[in-house]
């Protein structure tokens, strides 16, 4: 029963390798590779219900209990964030299969998107600092393919700047854990915040915090988000927004998890820092989103400002702040993709991403004009739309917490967000047509339908709020309560 | 000896750090390959560095070192190994196509086409 825990993961691997032999049959490729993610989907839904249900889910590998071997631990943030990952990607998916091209299908796209997926997955359930290590290279190793493949000059360029990062964090990733292994001895989750909760924090686990903050903020694109705007530029659309929706998001996921559960009795000290970083990173990422007019760039600057206010949540360590998070975590996975697709869909209709050349979109387009200002109401938050809940959560976090600083830059940065994809929405859509009436080209259903799903899922999350709402709860207590989660993972037998 | 090793990774750091600024290509590339021989170095100094036998059983030892630190240090050997290999054919790939190893020659933000 329990080893359901490590399907998310296995089977994108599995499938990937298999897939590698299918090289020149592409109708094969993208079969198999859809119908992978829907299991996936399926299993990791099925997943979430039984740890609402059941409790938290544990597999310990070759039956070594913690913290002795490596385990897969499935809390409902966990489960909630793989279920929104593989549904999610379902979508780019299916967006690749009309726009990515045959060479680059013919190139491995597919399996390794299939491995990037697991990669994310991995990252999510693990509960080893090591396995968390693997799996980030897992994700980064197959985004170093994907973010170069096709070859343009363009990719190489942004490439190059994307890896030297990664490989630099990475490093500095290794550093921190073994300074954490010098100091505490044990990798396990669990385990970790166990021993760390008995010696007390002391200046030295404190120290090693900060540099696990850093390892994950360059991952995460807090406050050390220069490298974000260009490498989310460059790849071709359905991976742009794999990228935008998941990548970052391992990287915030990896930064609750370590401040919730392991370094988290000096709040003043580290969640503090968090905020100031969190701040800076919104206050950057709308300046950004302003200032360009590329509308490739605004998008990502969007991701900026995003990471900055769900780290917010973290930063003021409040039940309605972290429950405010999880909620808008989930919402940005889906409205990021959307938005990456939008953008991209925008590229293709019009072969320029510069605002100025394009006008008048939405005479030839309406549908997807409409669905354009439906994904900027919802990430600007909105109330019918998904974004809403989580920002009335963090701001009653931060009002609880009494960091009004925090606060109104938080709401601010809602603003930058709103005018930013308004003046793309008021400049691409709105005035006189560039497109003629005879030489408007059909939409391709292919990259249409995708779009309109992601779109009713932002709806059906931001009305029926309800629906989730035990689950993000069920998240938010698990990581306010670290005994839980410890309980569950020491405990004898599963 | 623990302190001398430190030194030493405190060395290969500052080297590496050196290598990953400068503008060349390749001596970037050098650089990360000396962070991980440090972050390598670093996980088997902090595993403690006292008097044992190999972590073989048929050692028959009354003691051993760590074994733990040694299968992670493989572990990143063999990751960064890869991502060294994919990097440089990235670099060799990138000078063919830009026809420059100069990272400065590499900024090009596209925004003013």
């Amino acid at each position: 029963m329990n080893n359901l825990v490590i399907l998310p993961m296995i089977l994108p691997v599995v499938i990937g390798v298999f897939l590698v032999f299918f090289q020149r049959f592409v109708q094969v490729q993208r079969w198999i590779s859809l119908l992978s993610l829907i299991a996936s989907t399926g299993v990791s839904a099925y997943i979430l219900y039984h740890v609402q249900h059941e409790g938290i889910m544990r597999l310990d590998f070759g039956g070594w209990a913690p913290p002795f071997g490596i385990s897969f631990v499935a809390d409902s943030f966990s489960a909630l964030l793989v279920v929104t990952t593989c549904l999610t990607s379902i979508f780019s998916l299916v967006y690749a299969f009309s726009s990515i091209g045959e060479d680059r299908e013919k190139m491995y796209v597919y399996p390794l998107i299939q491995l990037l997926i697991a990669g994310v997955n991995g990252s999510f359930l693990t509960a080893d600092m090591f396995n968390l290590f693997v799996c980030f290279e897992i994700m980064l190793l197959a985004s170093y393919a994907l973010i170069t493949l096709g070859g343009t000059k363009q990719q190489l360029r942004e490439a190059i700047k994307y890896v030297l990062i990664n490989v630099v964090a990475s490093s500095l990733f290794l550093f921190a854990i073994a300074y954490l292994y010098g100091t505490v001895g044990t990798l396990n989750f669990a385990h970790l915040s166990l021993r760390i909760a008995e010696t007390g924090q002391t200046p030295l686990l404190t120290t090693i915090g900060i540099l696990f903050l850093i390892v994950f903020s360059l991952k995460a694109g807090l406050l050390l988000y220069i490298w974000l705007p260009g490498s989310y530029s460059a790849p071709p659309t359905a991976i742009a927004a794999l990228f935008g929706a998941l990548l970052t998001k391992v990287g915030i996921y990896a930064l609750f998890r370590t401040f919730t559960l392991l370094f988290y009795h000096e709040p003043t000290i580290t969640h503090t820092l968090i905020g100031i970083m969190a701040a800076i990173t919104m206050i950057g990422g709308s300046i950004g989103a302003v200032a360009y007019n590329d509308i490739q760039k605004i998008v990502a600057y969007n991701v900026v400002i995003s990471v900055g206010f769900i780290l917010t949540g973290l930063a003021v360590f409040t039940p309605a702040g972290i429950e405010g998070s999880i909620y808008y975590l989930v919402h940005d996975i889906v409205a990021k993709a959307l938005l990456f697709l939008l953008a991209g869909t925008i590229f293709t209709l019009t072969a320029t991403n510069r605002l100025e050349r394009i006008s008048g979109l939405i005479r030839n387009y309406p549908l997807f004009g409409w669905l354009f200002f439906i994904t900027m109401i919802s990430l600007a938050g909105i109330p019918p739309l998904s974004g809403f809940i989580g920002k009335v959560l963090v701001a009653q976090g931060a009002i609880e917490n009494q960091s009004y600083v925090l606060l109104a830059i938080a709401l601010i940065s809602s603003l930058f967000v709103l005018y930013s994809l308004l003046r793309v929405f008021r400049n691409c859509f709105w005035g006189e047509t560039i497109i003629s009436e005879e030489s408007a080209v059909p939409l391709k259903a292919g990259m249409l339908i995708p779009c309109v799903l992601l779109t009713a899922i932002s709806f059906g999350l931001g009305l029926g709020v309800e629906g989730i709402s035990a689950y993000v709860s069920d998240a938010a207590h698990t990581l306010m309560n670290p005994d839980v989660y410890i309980e569950a993972v020491l405990s004898e037998g599963s | 000896m623990e302190t001398m090793m430190s030194v030493l990774v405190g060395v290969l750091v500052t080297v590496g750090t050196y290598l990953v600024l400068s503008r060349s290509l390749i001596r970037v590339i050098l650089g990360t390959a000396i962070y991980s021989h440090a972050a390598n170095l670093l996980i088997l100094v902090m595993g403690g560095l006292k008097g044992g036998a190999a972590p073989l059983l048929g050692e028959e030892a009354t003691s051993y070192t760590d074994a733990l630190p040694q299968a992670l240090i493989l572990t990143a050997i063999v990751i960064s190994f890869g991502v060294t290999a994919f990097f440089l054919v990235l670099a060799y790939r990138t000078y063919r196509e830009l026809g420059t190893d100069d990272l400065d020659q590499l900024r090009g933000m596209n925004d003013d086409k």
